[in-house]
């Protein structure tokens, strides 16, 4: 590890400032790519709006926010070609979305109707992942194969701050590196795991700096700033491409939201400081740097806007269609070809209802 | 055709025959590369089939069912070996909350096609931690094929369909016949997963056995012969799916039964097999069914495993309280 990847693993890099102005030293952004970008901050914007009314009017049973840490999500999944691989959180639908998943199937899990609404298979995104840092040794499983087969893909791997606390984050990002397996491990701190604070889960220099331990290089980068995010990441899955192994980023990000409607913040941290970093909003900055290079203007919002209102519409009406559950496929999936055992308690379940209707 | 060979072989047969016929199938684990495993089963496949078939990971069991689960999800089929019974709890979380669960979770679209492979059970004087009989976690968990094979014929066969199946297999492998030598029919195996054997037929009470405890439910029997009792055996092969069909009509036809098994009795696979057959065959039974099992103690020092173990005197004893008429 060279001098210069141990200087990327503790400082923090960044492209534009809180203000929207090019960071001291950076190279200046491409306005298109980021303009691209924007709009989909504005989706995922709305997307953790609606779904946290969703909640609110009971369509959804609980939602796990990513509000302020869109400029992660947006720039996690653009950085992936098609072929590539997506292993996120439960916080990460609006990453999910950005790689083209159908929202209403992304939210049709916290609905009720299954534990994973979209085809994993068919979409290169893993279901996501409740249990912490399990996924990440998924992501390298599915890059190995890859790299055994042959195939350029690169799987890009999602987790919190909580998450680098468990034994799965640490295997996986050893085995990634001794396999030089082409995974980018993306590790949002957004400060809390619930209601424990990152200094109860690391005393580390920063999450980034722990690649050091696995040989592997380690970027931190400020989340909240979608050019600094979308050429670090785009870099990584660059690297992993060309063969060169794994990267471990780190994104410096703010969860400003309660872990989920279920849980109450107040208890844990200050208004002050949900204010301070409400104040770093990764669209604000993005927006007022688009406005002074002239690529964005009020035209241009007002038809993001517009299109994130269609789209949270479209999402309402699909997640208030009610399908009724076949309690016939509890029984469906668990094997390939149900076991002889289960075929009987289909029937056995079968016949409490042929009971029920003839009552 | 038959041909004379350890277990340890014969699983080694069903690895190369498994890799050379089908590209995806690679083996990996704890010192199964050059070293060829602890118990020498995955002996020469690096060397024959290459690193990238067959490589040691680094030495962390969830980090090796977690990497499996991934590579199976990318067409791959792994077979991974945790080194000993116990050592596989630390992958515990991966098999029980992914391994068993993905193709339920996403309804049949991303099916797990991996074997895990286990050394299991005592009976070799191993210290603590390798002579545990971990099968009753595997088998309480949905989704999971659990196999057992107590010979070395079935030994090939089941691994063969274990990696062939769409379902995640755990493999359990009775570590005390690894050596044992036997003549070995490749080519007659019942590749069957599912299906019991019966391997001994008898008129008079039926043993239930698996993996490690079938060859001594069938020496109790031959033992019982000798006193003029008739003891049949069935060989389960297959913890789960469980095949309610063989067991109950041996049951039915004897009208006695004993579960034999080297694990802990509480709670058990032996406890779920005599709630089975007691449900299923009620009305033909002349005794209530009876267990055979460990202690509910932890895997004794290797000077009091024979105390634990089950053995032929104690199978018998239990024929003997089967509530026989002739009884005195």
């Amino acid at each position: 590890m060279s001098s210069d990847q141990r200087d990327a693993a503790s400082a923090t890099m960044r492209v534009l400032d809180e203000a929207g102005d090019l960071a001291d030293g950076a190279d200046r952004p491409d306005a298109d790519g980021l303009l691209a970008g924007y709009r989909q901050l504005v989706h995922g914007r709305r997307l953790n709006e609606l779904a946290g009314a969703l909640v609110r009017q009971g369509r959804l049973a609980v939602y796990p926010s990513s509000r302020g840490q869109e400029a992660c999500q947006v720039a996690c999944a653009a950085a992936l070609s098609e072929g590539d691989w997506l292993f996120p959180t439960y916080r990460d639908a609006v990453a999910i979305a950005t790689r083209g998943v159908d929202p209403v199937e992304v939210l049709s899990m916290l609905k009720g109707d299954w534990h994973c609404g979209y085809d994993a298979a068919r979409h290169r995104v893993a279901p996501q992942a409740t249990p912490l840092a399990t996924q990440l040794l998924h992501a390298v499983g599915v890059a190995h194969a890859a790299r055994l087969k042959g195939e350029d893909t690169v799987v890009m791997a999602l987790c919190g701050d909580g998450a680098t606390s468990e034994g799965d984050f640490h295997e996986a990002c050893n085995f990634a590196a001794v396999f030089a397996a082409p995974v980018v491990f993306f590790v949002q701190n957004n400060k809390y795991a619930i209601s424990v604070p990152l200094a109860r889960q690391s005393v580390a220099p920063s999450l980034a700096s722990k690649a050091v331990g696995y040989g592997m290089p380690g970027v931190r980068v400020d989340g909240n700033d979608l050019a600094a995010l979308s050429t670090v990441l785009g870099d990584a899955v660059e690297r992993g491409r060309r063969g060169a192994g794994p990267t471990l980023v780190e994104a410096d990000t703010y969860r400003v939201e309660a872990h989920t409607n279920a849980d109450d913040a107040t208890r844990y941290r200050t208004a002050d400081e949900v204010d301070e970093w409400a104040g770093r909003d990764p669209l604000t900055r993005v927006s007022a740097y688009l406005r002074g290079v002239g690529v964005l203007d009020d035209d241009i919002e007002a038809e993001f806007t517009t299109d994130a209102d269609r789209m949270a519409a479209r999402v309402r009406e699909g997640l208030g269609v009610d399908v009724a559950p076949d309690p016939g496929e509890l029984f469906a999936h668990v094997y390939a070809t149900p076991t002889q055992q289960l075929v009987q308690q289909r029937a056995a379940l079968q016949a409490e209802f042929d009971v029920e209707e003839a009552r | 055709m038959t041909a004379k060979m350890t277990m340890a072989q014969a699983i080694n047969s069903a690895l190369r025959d498994a890799m050379t016929a089908d590209e995806s199938v690679v083996v990996f684990g704890e010192d199964v590369g050059p070293l060829g495993g602890v118990f020498r089963v995955t002996e020469g496949l690096t060397h024959d089939f290459g690193e990238d078939r067959c490589f040691d990971t680094p030495l962390a069991e969830s980090g090796i069912v977690g990497m499996a689960a991934g590579m199976a999800m990318n067409g791959m089929r792994p077979v991974v070996e945790m080194q000993f019974d116990a050592f596989a709890y630390p992958a515990f979380e991966q098999v029980v909350s992914h391994v068993a669960k993905f193709g339920n979770r996403t309804r049949g679209r991303l099916r797990l096609p991996m074997v895990i492979r286990i050394p299991y059970a005592g009976g070799i004087g191993g210290v603590e931690h390798h002579c545990d009989s971990s099968e009753a976690y595997y088998a309480h968990t949905a989704g999971l094929t659990v196999l057992a094979p107590a010979n070395n014929t079935d030994a090939y066969a089941l691994l063969r369909a274990a990696i062939e199946s769409p379902d995640p297999v755990v493999y359990l492998e009775p570590k005390r016949h690894y050596f044992s030598n036997e003549a070995v029919d490749l080519a007659a195996a019942d590749s069957t997963i599912g299906r019991a054997a019966v391997v001994r037929n008898g008129r008079d009470a039926t043993l239930i056995a698996y993996g490690p405890s079938v060859p001594i439910a069938l020496a109790a029997a031959e033992e019982a012969a000798t006193e003029g009792r008739d003891l049949g055996v069935v060989d389960l092969r297959s913890i789960v799916p469980f095949d309610d069909d063989t067991v109950c009509e041996q049951v039915k036809h004897t009208g006695r039964a004993v579960v034999v098994a080297e694990a802990p009795g509480f709670a058990s696979v032996a406890s779920e097999i005599a709630a089975r057959v007691t449900e299923h065959c009620f009305h033909y039974l002349e005794a209530p069914v009876r267990r055979v099992t460990g202690f509910d103690i932890p895997y004794p020092a290797p000077k009091l495993e024979h105390f634990h173990l089950p053995d032929t005197a104690r199978i018998l004893d239990a024929v003997d309280e089967l509530q026989w008429e002739d009884a005195l």
